[in-house]
């Protein structure tokens, strides 16, 4: 009887809750998921998402830096995450290197500097919570900076969202109608740097990458329609959140590598099923539709 | 007053140089054009047709010269919503999730309020536009869904709603079919007669001749300029394309 009540849905969704860290895990990777959510649908678009994987390892070493000067990590995070792009734009421009290999070459040479910095300056930064993030022991200044970070960069998002829309699909078009072309340039970037910086927390630098390419490509797999990709996108991610978070409390997994691994299945199912863009064509099975 | 010499040109371009990181894609380009005007650009690919609009469009920073729109600096042509421009097919991602009206929508967003929000003047500038083109059956059919031609309309009604006295078109007439070429044939004469100046590129020497006042040949400078009747000749064309012959390119009755 005692087993029975313990193996029940409602069991196993509420005894978790009960847990203070795990309540506030749900609440700041939900919050993260859906920052990281909402951006990713425009850096699916605009073809960032290696600018997304160079930026999110870039802000390693402002981070650190600003760690050790006893300054925000936001601060230090954007700095490197908007100067990385600027370096991998200036080495594009003056060398014959190709797009590419420059954001590899930067991106690794800013978090390989991250790293030294972590081992040389004496702090108490865990580089294992920077690199797989950590969840479940998160502070209340972390939480306070991450709700902070997360509603400004939303609302950020959600004022320029149709510019942005349009910065994404054709740019010259924003220019011609005098639309500040560099502004949503670098409104984006910032973006991208203060989610990398939320990111890190909850699933770390390594995987916040996913976080902000999976949901977006999972949408566009589901709908023609942009808002309707950013609805879709943001819901995927913070329901892979909460899916992995709960598998990591009731397996004991590594926190930031379930939440992962639930948005690669969620793509993987959009992949195969998605309705006109899937594999097997869901709606076709249903109703003969092409 | 010397502003006043430019006001009678809707577009003056003065010299223009235009470099991408030190490698000469235009130099001492001019061209006048008036209110009524079209203009055929014509040369080679990598002649510097795309440099020409990105420079009028201020999508690039010309290095040296003058461009004056209505007498004014492109930034105020900007913000008057003075200038459309229509994309070559490749140039868009027809795979973006947008539909048409959204697509149409966007030449207004230049003349809205920062959350882009449409008042019903820009509902109905976009309907009207739409109509025009013919393809208010299509309002909300993806862009990706939709033929080459009919991608190519939802361009121009988006030049249209902008209500731009200037358009620039590159390529117009390539990829589409005919019922979409009959269509820009006919809005292009409507077009001149509102009064709006043109300037549109083409690889097509049969659409110079039928609709262009003017041509401007160019290859990474202008070969020639002026009427057509006068300037599209073959020794400029054979210079245009490095010396290779218009029979050559298109045929001996061209």
């Amino acid at each position: 009887m005692e087993l029975c009540s313990f193996l029940t849905l409602d069991s196993l969704i509420k005894d978790p809750l009960a847990h203070n860290f795990m309540r506030k895990a749900l609440l700041m990777s939900s919050l993260v998921a859906a920052v990281c959510g909402f951006l990713s649908s425009y850096l699916t678009l605009k073809g960032w998402a290696l600018m997304g994987d160079a930026v999110s390892h870039s802000v390693m070493p402002g981070v650190v830096v600003a760690y050790a000067l006893g300054l925000p990590f936001s601060l230090g995070a954007f700095i490197f995450g908007v100067g990385s792009v600027a370096l991998i734009g200036f080495i594009k421009q003056k060398s014959r290197v190709k797009e590419d290999t420059v954001i590899g070459l930067v991106f690794t040479g800013f978090f390989a500097l991250g790293i030294v910095l972590v081992s040389k300056i004496k702090s108490n930064i865990d580089l294992h919570s920077i690199l797989f993030g950590s969840p479940l022991g998160i502070s209340l200044s972390d939480v306070k900076q991450t709700i902070f970070i997360s509603l400004l960069v939303v609302m950020l998002l959600s004022i320029f969202r149709k510019d942005l829309m349009l910065y994404c699909f054709d740019p010259r078009h924003a220019k011609t109608v005098g639309i500040n072309v560099f502004f949503l340039h670098y409104l984006l970037l910032t973006c991208l740097s203060l989610a990398a910086v939320v990111g890190l927390q909850s699933v770390g630098i390594i995987l916040v990458v996913a976080m902000l390419i999976t949901p977006g490509a999972t949408a566009y797999l589901l709908t023609d329609k942009f808002d309707n990709m950013t609805i879709i996108s943001v819901l995927s991610a913070i329901i892979s959140s909460l899916i992995g978070i709960y598998f990591s409390f009731w397996f004991d997994l590594e926190t930031g590598g379930s939440i992962v691994l639930a948005q690669t299945f969620i793509f993987l199912f959009a992949f195969l099923f998605a309705p006109r863009y899937g594999i097997f064509k869901l709606k076709k099975l249903f109703t003969g539709y092409k | 007053m010397e502003t006043t010499n430019y006001q009678n040109f809707r577009i003056d371009a003065e010299n223009i140089c235009v470099d991408y990181n030190g490698k000469v894609a235009l130099y001492d380009a001019n061209l006048r054009l008036k209110p009524g005007q079209i203009c055929g650009l014509v040369g080679m690919n990598g002649a510097g047709k795309t440099t020409f609009f990105n420079a009028l469009t201020g999508f690039v920073k010309i290095s040296k010269g003058k461009i004056r729109i209505n007498g004014e600096s492109l930034r105020s042509a900007q913000k008057d919503q003075t200038i459309a421009y229509v994309p070559q097919n490749e140039g868009i991602d027809s795979q973006f999730p947008i539909n048409v009206w959204d697509v149409v929508m966007m030449g207004r967003y230049g003349s809205m309020n920062i959350l882009r929000c449409p008042r019903e003047s820009d509902v109905q500038a976009v309907k009207d536009a739409i109509a025009r083109v013919d393809l208010t059956d299509h309002l909300s059919t993806p862009i990706g869904n939709l033929s080459g031609g009919q991608r190519k309309r939802t361009f121009l009604a988006r030049a249209i709603a902008q209500r731009a006295s200037i358009l620039l078109l590159d390529e117009p007439f390539a990829g589409v079919d005919i019922r979409t070429e009959k269509l820009i044939s006919e809005l292009f004469i409507q077009f001149k007669n509102e009064g709006k100046t043109i300037l549109l590129s083409t690889h097509d020497m049969i659409h110079v001749r039928e609709f262009c006042d003017l041509v401007l040949l160019i290859n990474k400078t202008v070969v020639a300029y002026g009427e057509t009747s006068e300037v599209f000749t073959p020794e400029n064309i054979t210079t245009t394309f490095g010396g290779i012959s218009p029979d050559f390119l298109f045929g001996p009755e061209s």
